[in-house]
């Protein structure tokens, strides 16, 4: 089995090591990095529970290697909420009770931050097919889309999103991260 | 101090759940784990000859091969008697999907890389995918020992009511199929077993970790203080993770013989064939009715399709459909018998509503199809055989089915306040003349189901040891309250709901006060979160400790004023001596004062801490009126719903908010079974819908915005006056879809189109009758 050297920078922190070359982003965020907001609810990129930013754009975690990722920047679910402060997307799930079982939400929080990015005011349609890669067995999806809806009214994707997409790689403003040590910001890639 | 029950607040779940910070199975973390995966069988209905392992065992990071062989003594996975379901197969696979071998490495990567090396040489066996060919002529019984695949009949009617068909003004023969569904929560199954000197801990995706804990046991020869269960945050279950799963025993035999924790994930792949399967029904029914739509006899014989090897619970899930397949009207005579079948198929079990939805479902469509023979109103036939508001309780023809409070006409009223009935039949009308317009359906759906599951003597029929819940609500010395509760929720907000309850019988602050669930070494006892239980009895024994608490607190208040306790009143977070309206004591120096023995009357049982059971006095049965408008592309046969209104009777709401997303949810998996889903099979027993794609697991863009709305009848058979409502969506919505759709095309005669109504039906449809 093939092993490559890896930098990957995860919510501002950067990670280096070896691993092995098949191993999936999605993986390497929960087993590698010890993240486990990013789930698995399928193998066949479906449903859309690994959503993470990568270098500004929204993807499928269990369909990146993580070798793919080398020098890019990530974020997942848990680098959204700064300073203790849930994101107006994170805070619109919570307020309109836009989730049940909790499984889905990491995915659909960054696939909503995400429209929110590129759709900063998005109707109902817009909303329904942003997430329509994201698949929730709980909600129904109705308050999925009031949830959106209240964040876009209410901050948009909000400031950890914008800070990965125009400033990636500084640190997250949550003090107890550790700040990484004698690195770079990782590559620019724009999407 | 307002109430909160009643009040929509955001939940306590929602911070960690929306941050990462949940702790699902995968998340578990111990030292030293090793990684389980299985070989399963790839063919329907098989002999093992061979199993060869070498290869596999001697791959890196691979710490063993076993298979059934290798197993001897271990328990088999829990089973109907007589027909124990092996938890790897023994000679012979049943269904796609068995598991045959299981292997386990040092990560899952190299666990699954090993998994494949395995090689498994069989003998092909004739295929029997489908109730037809496994009660063919030329049928073999799959299960060994049987002397049939039709492994349970049963007739629950003293009559066949053949007399009283025969007699009816008119008689319709109507067949009916409510097709195999998927459960499909978003996490698959999990666990992760620590076997040591102290004994068993299984963390696993389960809605019963008492039931298990005590299975498990049982199971192992353990005594239950040995085994530990935890349910931690758990990613959907809709009935499926009710179920136990060979990997609970695999995985802690393993851990036990290598003397490390063993975890098994599940894939998606494999969740679709291993996961249990619902629904799986098909009613032959017979009604007789007279010239006005009055039903005067129902006859309906159900075949329950039980898969490859028959679930504990699934088995049985034709009696729930039975008992209710007289809806919420009064018909004379109804004749229910069912018989369960053996296939090569996954097996089937609890998928949200559990019986009752096929109950629903039939009944519903039957009055639609009496409507229609006699060229009524539905909504007139329904109206002339609902049981009355003034009627309730009210006795079923079945030993112990009594209704409790309800108004079935009242919800009827109450959806069509939302909907402008005639307006919509205008509106159909001239949309049929207007062949560029899609065509227009408008279906209701006035259901009854039974939620708030026990009592003990119909549970003990499923192998629990009980129908109670048990809760035990403590006060800590600074006045905030801790709740102990048997449920384990998984998405359902218990810990939000059982403290809005707490909060208003012992008036503290809703934010200081929190739930404890889902691990037997913290939790007293328990039975889960099934059958619309959570609210009805687990939240009536958190009632009932807190009210224990309350009262204790109660007599150190008078203590401390001095009073008579039955003087002492609590009033707005403080006790207080009637009609002295200036002595009083707060709940916080009440809760200081249980720790303070020198200063309570000698030998008082220090602490505020109780626990209490609530049996329920018998079932409950949630209700409503459900509404549903389609339109129908009449080019491509694709139905749109272009409204949804659900009027629903749970009794009590604790959280609005919360009752709200569990009407959509249900709604969401009852609209999906209408129009899209189904689990389908070749003749060979190959899955025809093993992934996501395959089995069209609605997106977003495929389900519409729904209305809903409340009527509260609160019921008799707890104290907190609620019924459930976790299975009253999808208990409801599928035929309120499916009589939409038909409606939109009974101009064209159609009577019937079965689910799921996918465009390729309903177009095949259209072209056949010529729209």
């Amino acid at each position: 089995m093939s092993h490559h050297k890896v930098r990957i920078t995860v919510n501002g922190t950067v990670g280096e090591g070896e691993i092995e070359s098949r191993l999936l982003l999605v993986h390497y965020l929960r087993e590698t990095r010890g993240l486990t907001g990013t789930h698995v609810g399928c193998d066949t990129s479906n449903c859309g529970a690994c959503t993470v930013m990568l270098d500004g754009r929204t993807v499928k975690s269990c369909t990146v290697l993580a070798v793919a990722a080398d020098g890019a920047d990530v974020l997942t679910v848990e680098g959204l909420a700064g300073g203790g402060e849930l994101s107006p997307v994170q805070e619109g799930f919570r307020q309109c009770h836009g989730l049940q079982c909790g499984y889905c939400t990491p995915g659909m929080v960054m696939a909503a931050t995400g429209l929110l990015l590129e759709n900063e005011a998005p109707d109902e349609t817009e909303i329904r097919e942003g997430i329509e890669g994201n698949l929730c067995r709980c909600t129904g999806y109705d308050m999925i889309v009031d949830s959106v809806r209240w964040a876009a009214a209410n901050g948009g994707a909000g400031e950890a999103a914008h800070r990965h997409v125009h400033g990636r790689g500084a640190p997250a403003p949550d003090a107890a991260a550790p700040a990484p040590s004698g690195t770079q910001p990782a590559p620019v890639v724009t999407p | 101090m307002g109430s909160m029950v009643g009040a929509a607040v955001v939940r306590k779940e929602d911070p960690a759940l929306l941050t990462g910070r949940g702790t699902y199975v995968d998340d578990v973390r111990l030292p030293g784990t090793v990684h389980m995966a299985y070989v399963r069988s790839y063919l329907a209905h098989a002999r093992i000859l061979s199993v060869d392992t070498t290869g596999a065992a001697a791959m890196p990071g691979v710490l063993g091969v076993w298979t059934n062989a290798d197993l001897e003594g271990m328990p088999p996975n829990r089973s109907v008697p007589g027909m124990e379901r092996p938890c790897l197969a023994k000679d012979r696979v049943h269904f796609v999907g068995e598991c045959v071998a299981v292997v386990v490495a040092t990560d899952r990567y190299l666990a699954a890389d090993a998994a494949e090396a395995v090689l498994v040489e069989y003998e092909e066996l004739p295929v029997m995918a489908s109730v037809a060919a496994a009660t063919a002529e030329d049928a073999v019984p799959i299960i060994e020992g049987t002397a049939s695949n039709v492994v349970l009949e049963q007739v629950l009617s003293a009559t066949d009511a053949e007399e009283e068909l025969a007699a009816a003004p008119h008689r319709l023969a109507i067949h009916l199929k409510n097709q195999r569904c998927a459960a499909v929560p978003m996490e698959p199954t999990v666990c992760l077993s620590d076997w040591q000197n102290s004994g068993l801990t299984i963390y696993a995706t389960t809605q019963t970790p008492h039931h298990m804990r005590n299975e498990m046991a049982q199971m192992f020869g353990l005594s239950q203080q040995e085994v530990r269960v935890v349910a931690p945050d758990v990613g959907g279950g809709f009935g499926a993770k009710a179920s136990c799963y060979p990997e609970f025993l695999l995985t802690a035999e393993l851990s036990r013989r290598l003397r490390r924790p063993v975890k098994y994930v599940e894939t998606r792949s494999e969740n679709m064939t291993s996961m249990v399967h619902g629904r799986a029904q098909e009613h032959d029914v017979e009604v007789g009715f007279d010239d006005d739509g009055r039903l005067l006899a129902l006859r309906v014989r159900i075949t329950q399709d039980c898969g490859g090897w028959p679930d504990a619970t699934g088995i049985g899930l034709p009696t729930l459909t039975s008992f209710m397949s007289g809806g919420c009207y009064k018909i004379p005579v109804i004749a229910p018998s069912f018989r369960s079948v053996v296939t090569n198929t996954t097996p089937v079990g609890s998928y949200r509503g559990a019986g009752r939805p096929e109950a629903s479902f039939m009944i519903e469509r039957v009055v639609d199809h009496v409507a229609a023979e006699l060229g009524l109103d539905p909504l007139e036939v329904r109206r002339r055989n609902f049981v009355q508001p003034g009627e309730m309780p009210f006795a079923t023809q079945f030993e112990g089915i009594v209704y409790d409070e309800a108004d079935f006409p009242g919800a009827l009223d109450k959806l069509l306040e939302h909907v402008d009935y005639p307006l919509l039949r205008k509106e159909q009308a001239t949309r049929r003349d207007d062949p560029a317009a899609p065509l227009l359906g408008i279906g209701f759906s006035t259901f009854v189901e039974m939620g708030g599951f026990g009592p003990t003597p119909l549970f003990e029929q499923f192998g629990y040891v009980g129908g109670w819940e048990s809760a035990n609500v403590r006060l800590n010395v600074d006045g905030s309250a801790v709740i102990k509760v048997g449920t384990s929720p998984h998405g359902q907000g218990h810990q939000t709901a059982f403290a809005q309850i707490v909060a208003d019988e012992l008036q503290i602050d809703f934010d200081r006060i929190t739930l404890i669930h889902g691990d037997t070494a913290t939790v007293q006892e328990g039975i889960g979160t099934m059958g619309s239980r959570g609210v009805p009895v687990g939240g009536s024994a958190v009632m009932k400790a807190a009210i224990k608490v309350r009262e204790k607190a109660a007599r150190i208040a008078a203590h401390m004023l001095e009073a008579d306790e039955s003087d002492v009143e609590l009033v707005d977070g403080e006790f207080r001596v009637k009609g002295a309206p200036g002595k009083s004591v707060g709940m916080g120096e009440v809760a200081v004062r249980a720790f303070k023995p020198h200063l309570l009357p000698d030998g008082f049982d220090l602490g505020l801490d109780e626990t209490a059971f609530h049996e329920p006095q018998n079932l409950s049965y949630p209700s409503g009126a459900h509404c549903c408008v389609v339109e129908i592309d009449r080019d491509t046969g694709k139905v749109r719903i272009a409204r949804y209104v659900a009027v629903d009777d749970c009794g009590t709401v604790i959280n609005p908010l919360m009752a709200k997303g569990q009407i959509h949810g249900g709604v969401a998996q009852g609209i999906a079974q209408a129009l899209l889903e189904e689990v389908a099979y070749g003749p060979d027993g190959q899955p025809l819908s093993g992934t996501l794609v395959d089995y069209t697991l609605p997106s977003a863009v495929d389900l519409p915005h729904y209305e809903t709305d409340h009527l509260v009848t609160r019921t008799s058979f707890n104290p907190l006056g609620a019924k459930g409502l976790g299975e009253s969506g999808a208990t409801a919505a599928p035929q309120s879809v499916v009589n939409a759709v038909v409606d939109a095309l009974s101009h064209l005669g159609v009577r019937d189109v079965e689910m799921p109504c996918t465009p390729q039906k309903v177009w095949r449809i259209l072209q056949q009758n010529g729209s």
